[in-house]
């Protein structure tokens, strides 16, 4: 690993403008008389690419440590369990690790902690996915997630499979639980990657937003093993399950440090009501919708994709729906993944309340309807013949 | 009892793009404020002096300029702040954040609890907190959202997860990371701030900390590299469907099916 390091001979008052500019962090300092780098500095090295030229160098340094990457071998994922069942995230990484796996041509591992019972309801599941190798660590004492035991496990994973990566779900358990291992083996972690790829050299490729999502940021991790990342849930596509091949190894556990200093004294599982400002996918309802059994049909497609229904300020004068369930101005703001808009003109008072939504889908009779100028897909039609047959569709397709 | 919260400032406006001219990152002004969450993790901090009579320090890593938030943590009822500054601190990435930050709370003495924000607005990695904790061998908890009873020799604490709330008993010394929650943090006491005028925060260099192995720090102690920057593709397409070929509903079914919802 190097350092930048400052030609001081060069710096003018001009020069250290321009290095101003070109830097993301203001982490240039200059009192006049020497120009330094300060602790904001995020290596980014913008300030070589684009500044001016020879005034900040790169100078490499002799690597202290440098580990062998042909022994550390295999990709592997995490497997979270949630109310007892396999996250279903852990399937999508399981699908990318096998992709990156087949590209080096290393075998794919999964590591799962929990109670026998837990173990017995998933492993089977699990090599479903083109798992080669399942490691088990069972125990009573694992049955509720603790920090601190799994962390135990997990490093003993590590020392004695030395895995090349570990991937871990980006939910609010693998988010808090990688770092430790992360800062154990004082390697990389990196958090809700949007893509990965592999090197030749087994390098991971980590890419992920910086800066609230405004700029991709391309990571790597080359002096150290495991290489980890966090990813979050839908992200990766759900693989096909295939014909399974790979074995599960029970490992021991009697030498495994069970002490914990934390201790769950309950469990309060949340209520469905989603706050809709939290919602990943919206079904919102305009003028369009006169009664209970017009709103049915938006309440079926929401049910189906997991979402809550919305509506604009109409329904809520008329009665039929709650005012925390407005969108716009005089209501919430949301930002959902997925937004369905039916039968709403789209007046700004409405739409600049969801705009900043990821997919914004509208139907609508009025060609002329604003709301299209404000939507990903528009659909010229009738919603309640549109929405009813896509019903149909999603039903039979997961075989109802 | 010691409390020690941890904080960062960060770049007030996310707004950044690359130029595709010239390649170079633009920023929307060079304002900077309190990271938000750590507002929350002070407020909590309080909370626990107000229930257990303690002492609460702040402390940030940064350019000197950092002490401004330092400042803004006192005037808000923090009784000190520390200021972790050096270049040989530069580039660093979570693992090294984290290392540092431990030598800092080393330096400052005795510390029961340890409050972080739960991420800051500009790295977004939610990381710094865990790993500041493994490094000073204390155990942790995330998303900590409610204090539920501040006792002699642990703290039980409500946290916020995906689905559940977990209601946890830590012995200390540990760690907390604080999700955002219905206690608003307070806003610096005017008062606070005239008595407080003359205050200095402290300066902690690197030469000051107990492990001076440089390669444990700044840009040598960090295990990732950033290997390039770029926009994001954005998806700006707006497409009419229509249904001459095929029906809308299965045009939308696979539009879903591509997104993963079916």
């Amino acid at each position: 690993m190097g350092k930048l390091v400052i030609n001081q001979n060069f710096v003018t008052d001009e020069i250290v403008k321009e290095l101003e500019k070109v830097c993301p962090f203001n982490a240039f300092e200059y009192d006049g008389n020497e120009l330094t780098i300060n602790a904001s500095c995020k290596n980014c090295k913008q300030c070589i690419k684009r500044g001016p030229t020879g005034v900040v160098i790169y100078v490499e340094e002799e690597e202290v440590i440098s580990i062998n990457k042909d022994e550390w071998v295999g990709l592997t994922v995490f497997v979270e369990l949630e109310f007892g069942k396999v996250h279903p995230v852990v399937f999508e990484l399981l699908g990318k690790a096998k992709e990156l796996a087949e590209k080096i041509n290393h075998p794919l591992y999964a590591v799962m902690i929990g109670s026998k019972e837990q173990v017995d309801t998933n492993k089977d599941e699990l090599l479903c996915y083109g798992v080669d190798k399942l490691f088990v660590y069972q125990d009573k004492l694992y049955e509720d997630f603790n920090i601190d035991r799994a962390f135990e496990c997990v490093k003993d994973f590590i020392e004695q499979i030395k895995p090349s990566v570990i991937l871990y779900g980006g939910t609010s358990l693998g988010r808090s639980f990688a770092p430790k291992v992360a800062a154990a083996f004082k390697t990389g972690l990196t958090a809700d990657c949007t893509s990965l790829g592999i090197k030749d050299n087994t390098d991971l490729v980590q890419v992920r937003p910086a800066f609230g999502g405004n700029i991709m940021a391309q990571i790597i991790c080359t002096k150290t093993r495991p290489q980890m990342a966090t990813v979050r849930y839908k992200i990766f596509k759900k693989p096909e399950k295939e014909l399974p091949h790979g074995e599960v190894i029970y490992m021991s556990t009697t030498e495994i440090n069970k002490n914990s200093v934390i201790k769950l004294i309950s469990k309060i599982k949340k209520e469905i009501d989603v706050d809709i400002s939290e919602a990943d996918v919206i079904v919102a309802c305009g003028r369009a919708f006169k009664n209970e059994k017009d709103l049915s049909i938006a309440y079926e497609l929401a049910s189906l994709l997991g979402g809550s229904v919305a509506c604009s300020r109409p329904l809520c004068e008329v009665g039929l729906m709650n005012v925390k369930n407005q969108i716009g101005l005089s209501g919430k703001t949301v930002s959902p993944k997925l937004i369905f808009v039916l039968g709403i003109s789209g007046a700004i008072q409405f739409t600049s309340g969801m705009s900043n939504s990821d997919m914004i889908v509208a139907i609508n009779n009025d060609p002329n309807a604003q709301i299209f100028d404000h939507s990903h897909y528009g659909i010229v039609g009738d919603v309640f013949k549109v929405v009813p047959e896509l019903i149909k569709i999603i039903k039979e397709s997961r075989g109802e | 009892m010691n409390v020690c919260v941890c904080i960062k400032q960060v770049p007030a406006s996310s707004n950044v793009k690359i130029d595709p001219v010239n390649g170079t990152l633009v920023r929307d002004g060079n304002n900077t404020k309190m990271n938000p969450y750590d507002l929350y993790a002070i407020e909590m901090a309080l909370k626990v002096k107000e229930i257990n009579d303690c002492n609460v320090k702040a402390i940030t890593m940064g350019p000197p300029a950092a002490t401004a938030i330092l400042q803004e943590a006192i005037w808000m009822g923090c009784d000190d702040g520390y200021l972790l500054t050096d270049r040989k601190f530069a580039g660093a990435d979570v693992v090294a954040t984290a290392y540092t930050l431990s030598q800092g709370i080393k330096y400052m003495g005795k510390c029961d609890l340890v409050v972080c924000g739960k991420q800051t607005t500009d790295g977004d990695t939610a990381q710094v907190g865990a790993e500041l904790a493994h490094f000073l061998g204390i155990p942790y908890v995330c998303y900590v959202d409610k204090i539920i009873e501040v006792k002699d020799k642990s703290i039980v604490v409500r946290t916020n997860l995906d689905k559940t709330y977990e209601i946890l008993e830590i012995a200390f010394p540990c760690l907390i990371t604080v999700e955002k929650n219905n206690e608003s943090p307070r806003l610096p006491s005017y008062k606070r701030s005239v008595q407080y005028s003359d205050h200095q925060v402290h300066n902690v260099t690197f030469d000051k900390l107990f492990d001076v192995d440089e390669s444990r720090y700044g840009l040598n102690g960090s295990p990732t590299q950033v290997e390039k920057m770029f926009n994001p593709i954005k998806d700006d397409r707006k497409v009419m469907l229509n249904d001459e070929t095929e029906s809308y509903a299965s045009q939308l079914a696979e539009l879903l099916k591509d997104k993963k919802y079916i």
